[in-house]
């Protein structure tokens, strides 16, 4: 799972009215390099919620983001490259998913989030 | 062959065994990357060449998702059987891949999906495979879900194979309700092999960009219904030729002529198969030889 895919998940357990976001903890992830698209990324960057990007970035290790962005600095390539590689290039293989209310643990193994509920968070 | 959806559950049905003879037979693979192009081709996204992030409901082992990465675009995809993810994150797809009932509503956040695919999945909610479930309040859960997280304007093609009308009516009344506008677009309506049904849903009122494309296939003529009763009622009590005696074996020297065989040529090419065109050695009379 890469950090843009947790960028749009929350939590989906019923009465929860601030599922998002969802915290991650992550125990093994890897690199995988993929080719920087200028314009997906500009699109995207309007619906990213910045905030938990950092924050998931920064407990991956990475401390390239900056605390807030705006639309101006994606003409900075500096940039552009750390956002990209924050949101693109890095897959969580191992942990969890928690849910900030509920404190719900949601299992990711071999990448795959385990987002299915039980019968009684429906 | 019984329709899966009524032998188990999607996770217990498509499990380790199932999953890879999914992923290995070539039939089902080509029939899934075609499906899959004509639904990104009616999901009708900007032609920009800007790659989107796009939502691929009932992935499976990611065969779908392969189309929408050979555009460039990303996508996550949501399935409930654990082996088709597994067999996924095994041939190193590039989308994610969440394991996720999306009878439980997607649990994404408000309008960032530019689009969503759906290949042979949703007919899987009208059925209660367990006691709390209810097929009505999956199919809320699910269109409700699915229109709050796709932007405004943004379109979902849902491939389904519905049992009946009935069915069909069901999931596209809990469409309507959750917000969407849009319809179905049958491709081969008269193939029953090549039939295949599209729900073409759109985020937000109806507008000029709502209307519901033309299937393929659609627009040739149809049979005259006084003929196809004819034939019916001659079958009824007709017995094939080969069991008649010998002597009463009906012979027709003219044979079918041409107009028969041009009216079933155009009969296969309604159903979608390739037919060499009508020329003027079709159907042609041959030399009488000994």
């Amino acid at each position: 799972m890469r950090l843009l895919t947790h960028n749009m998940l929350s939590s989906n357990i019923k009465g929860v009215t601030n599922g998002y976001p969802l915290r991650l903890e992550a125990e093994k992830w890897s690199v995988k390099e993929v080719d920087l698209n200028r314009d997906f990324l500009t699109n995207i960057f309007p619906r990213i919620e910045w905030k938990p990007l950092v924050e998931s970035a920064r407990s991956l290790g990475l401390s390239s983001l900056p605390d807030d962005a705006d639309p101006s600095m994606l003409n900075s390539d500096d940039f552009l490259k750390g956002f990209h590689h924050a949101l693109l290039e890095i897959h969580v293989e191992e942990g969890a998913l928690i849910c900030p209310e509920t404190g719900r643990r949601f299992p990711i193994n071999k990448g795959i989030p385990n987002m299915l509920l039980h019968e009684d968070e429906v | 062959m019984p329709r899966p959806e009524i032998q188990a559950p999607p996770e217990i049905f498509y499990n380790d065994v199932e999953a890879r003879k999914y992923t290995t037979s070539s039939r089902i693979i080509e029939i899934q990357a075609k499906i899959s192009e004509r639904a990104l081709e009616l999901l009708a996204l900007p032609n920009d060449g800007i790659p989107r992030l796009l939502l691929d409901i009932g992935c499976g082992s990611g065969l779908s998702g392969e189309t929408l990465s050979e555009e460039g675009h990303h996508w996550i995809g949501i399935d409930i059987s654990q082996a088709m993810l597994d067999i996924a994150v095994e041939r190193q797809v590039d989308g994610d891949v969440m394991h996720l009932d999306m009878g439980q509503g997607l649990g994404l956040r408000p309008g960032v999906i530019d689009g969503a695919i759906s290949i042979s999945a949703i007919q899987w909610l009208c059925y209660a495979d367990k006691t709390s479930h209810e097929p009505k309040l999956r199919l809320k859960a699910f269109f409700g879900s699915l229109y709050r997280c796709l932007a405004r304007g943004a379109r979902a093609v849902l491939q389904l194979y519905a049992e009946n009308v009935a069915q069909s009516e069901m999931i596209m009344t809990y469409a309507m309700k959750a917000g969407f506008a849009g319809g179905i677009v049958v491709d081969w309506p008269h193939s029953s092999k090549a039939r295949k049904a599209y729900l073409v849903l759109t985020c937000g009122p109806p507008s000029i960009s709502t209307t519901v494309p033309k299937g393929k296939g659609e627009n040739g003529e149809t049979c005259s219904d006084g003929d196809e009763s004819d034939d019916e009622e001659g079958q009824l009590v007709s017995i094939s030729d080969r069991h008649r005696p010998r002597k009463k074996l009906k012979v027709t020297k003219r044979g079918k002529g041409k107009e028969w065989v041009i009216k079933k040529k155009e009969q296969m090419r309604r159903k979608g198969h390739t037919v060499p065109p009508d020329t003027k050695y079709t159907a042609r009379k041959r030399k009488a030889h000994f």
